[in-house]
């Protein structure tokens, strides 16, 4: 029987959960106060993902960089092979806020978009 | 001199919101002057998530968020001055600025709004012996050449202070491929957000070492290491802890100061906890209408809290200017009590008129389960809430309403206690 502790996010008190698992079942869950935690606790041994925010290289922008996010949340054991691909991409500005930049990234069905209008760089 | 119904100093959150909600609320002629390139404040640079579910409901990065008032701002009819730093202000309302292609400008309000935010703590805050090497900066500073310029501050990454900043710079590091050694705190607990802790360090297996601090630094041109050793309860290193933790960058996240070098040229009192200047419900500080909101006011959590604070004073100052406000004869103080370090507003100026109640914000002294928020008046309570849990680094708030407010209090205390009477039903 493995033993998982996860620490709730759901409130600031971040209560200890514990997820017992035998043979890939859960079996029990204990240390939550909440139903949230209950909820949250076996979320994330199942299934834990994340919103990966970070940046994209732009071409003639007014800035270098323009933020970005994933749409949804990606799992989590993807957060860094995520962020190899989006070292590797140059858009090319201008950039408006929603823009998909990356489109389906490691076939997750999520996009990438941008969090920010980029114009493009002022002549001088 | 060119004079305006309100100059908003500072284009970050407060600023924005508070010259939107005056125009909404009738008036024109509002310039707001900012002294970066580019408006937002701080949120473009805070391009995580994790913004925007109080005041919009949904979840925003910081470039989102800013653009949800840069968009109603490009709408509208205020004026906004990017690349204008404002040298100084004085109790006329005069203002003396700086514009890069305008040259010095002087500009004339009938009222202002001081929305300059904070800044950071330094190393010389702190004072950390040792060498001056280059690879010290301050979270905000890397996050700024991290997010919007696209430098990379360092290699090998040390975080002094484990509040939000220090913990989303921790991730961020990482995820540009830095190894981040370590996120050191010297209190007992983190100031960040659980959260954050979980999905900034947790995920990636950074360590956060707890009642540790940095008690020297070391290297030539660039830092070579800094010492780390454990502290007592009185934050004195034990003797035996040390050791050296090699790294090239050292990011410090150790505490905000609000930036009140111009409300104080002003002549405005700053206030001993909050670092802001003193302010009634409207946000208004001693001088008639120059108002204050945001982090120049007192240090926010949630930008949400800023908004919100921000168009209580831009509405005030509109009101102001169409004579809508009535003074009551006599101030009624709000004073923080039992385990309430501050609260803001710091008093009760004005008639409620169509107001239903005044929200109070407080910070807490140390983390509580299962209190109660108390306002009374000469020991008589006039109205508590229950809260079931409350941390000194997470804003608390209550709504004193106006039907429970009488003329001829003079003072309104406010507490928060354990909860009492839980075993009488």
């Amino acid at each position: 029987m493995a033993k998982n502790d996860i620490i709730c996010t759901g409130c600031p008190k971040g209560c200890r959960v514990t997820v017992e698992v035998e043979d890939d079942e859960i079996v029990n869950v204990e240390g939550y106060e909440c139903p949230t935690g209950r909820e949250y606790a076996i979320n994330e041994y199942k299934n834990p993902t994340r919103i990966l925010p970070s940046t994209i290289r732009v071409k003639k922008g007014e800035f270098p960089l323009v933020p970005v996010k994933t749409a949804k949340p990606i799992p989590k054991s993807l957060l860094i092979k995520a962020m190899d691909v989006i070292a590797k991409t140059k858009v090319k500005a201008p950039i408006k806020i929603g823009d998909v930049l990356i489109e389906n990234i490691l076939d997750t069905g999520v996009d990438i978009v941008a969090t920010r209008n980029i114009d493009k760089e002022l002549e001088v | 001199m060119q004079e305006y119904n309100m100059i908003v100093i500072g284009a970050g959150p407060a600023g924005m919101a508070a010259a939107l909600e005056a125009e909404k609320n009738g008036m024109e002629n509002i310039i707001i002057l900012e002294r970066d390139e580019y408006i937002g404040g701080i949120l473009p640079q805070c391009i995580h998530n994790g913004f925007g579910l109080e005041y919009f409901g949904e979840e925003l990065t910081g470039p989102e968020y800013a653009y949800e008032f840069i968009d109603q701002l490009d709408d509208s009819k205020i004026e906004v001055l990017t690349e204008t730093m404002v040298l100084d202000v004085n109790d006329k309302k005069e203002i003396t600025a700086l514009n890069k292609q305008k040259g010095v400008l002087k500009l004339k309000g009938k009222t202002i709004v001081l929305a300059m935010g904070c800044r950071e703590r330094t190393r010389e805050n702190i004072r950390i012996p040792g060498d001056r090497p280059s690879g010290i900066l301050s979270a905000g500073t890397a996050q700024r050449y991290t997010n919007i310029e696209g430098y990379m501050p360092g290699e090998k990454v040390v975080i002094l202070g484990s509040g939000d900043i220090g913990l989303i710079m921790a991730r961020r590091m990482r995820l540009e491929g830095a190894d981040v050694k370590a996120v050191l705190e010297i209190m007992p607990f983190s100031s960040g957000l659980v959260r954050n802790k979980v999905q900034c360090l947790d995920d990636f297996d950074i360590p956060l070492k707890l009642q540790h601090t940095i008690t020297r630094i070391e290297g030539d041109d660039r830092l070579k290491r800094v010492k780390v050793a454990q502290v007592d309860e009185d934050f004195n290193s034990v003797e035996g802890t040390e050791e050296w933790i090699e790294c090239d960058t050292l990011l410090l996240s150790v505490g905000l100061i609000p930036e009140n070098e111009l409300s104080k040229s002003m002549g405005l009192n700053l206030h001993p906890v909050t670092g802001g200047t003193f302010v009634n419900e409207n946000r208004e500080t001693n001088i008639e209408g120059v108002y204050a909101a945001g982090n120049v006011l007192h240090v926010h959590d949630l930008v949400d809290w800023v908004s919100e604070e921000a168009e209580i004073a831009g509405k005030a100052a509109a009101d102001y200017i169409n004579n809508k406000l009535e003074k009551r004869e006599q101030k009624i103080k709000i004073t923080p009590d039992k385990n309430v370090t501050y609260t803001v507003p710091q008093t009760i100026e004005y008639t409620f008129g169509d107001k239903r109640f005044v929200k109070v914000f407080m910070r807490v002294t140390e983390p509580m389960e299962d209190v109660e928020v108390k306002f009374s008046n000469n020991d008589k309570e006039i109205i508590s809430y229950p809260k079931k849990i409350v941390m000194p680094g997470e804003m608390v708030t209550a709504n004193l309403p106006a039907a429970l407010v009488k003329d001829e209090m003079e003072e309104i205390k406010v507490s928060i206690v354990k909860k009492v009477g839980e075993n009488n039903g």
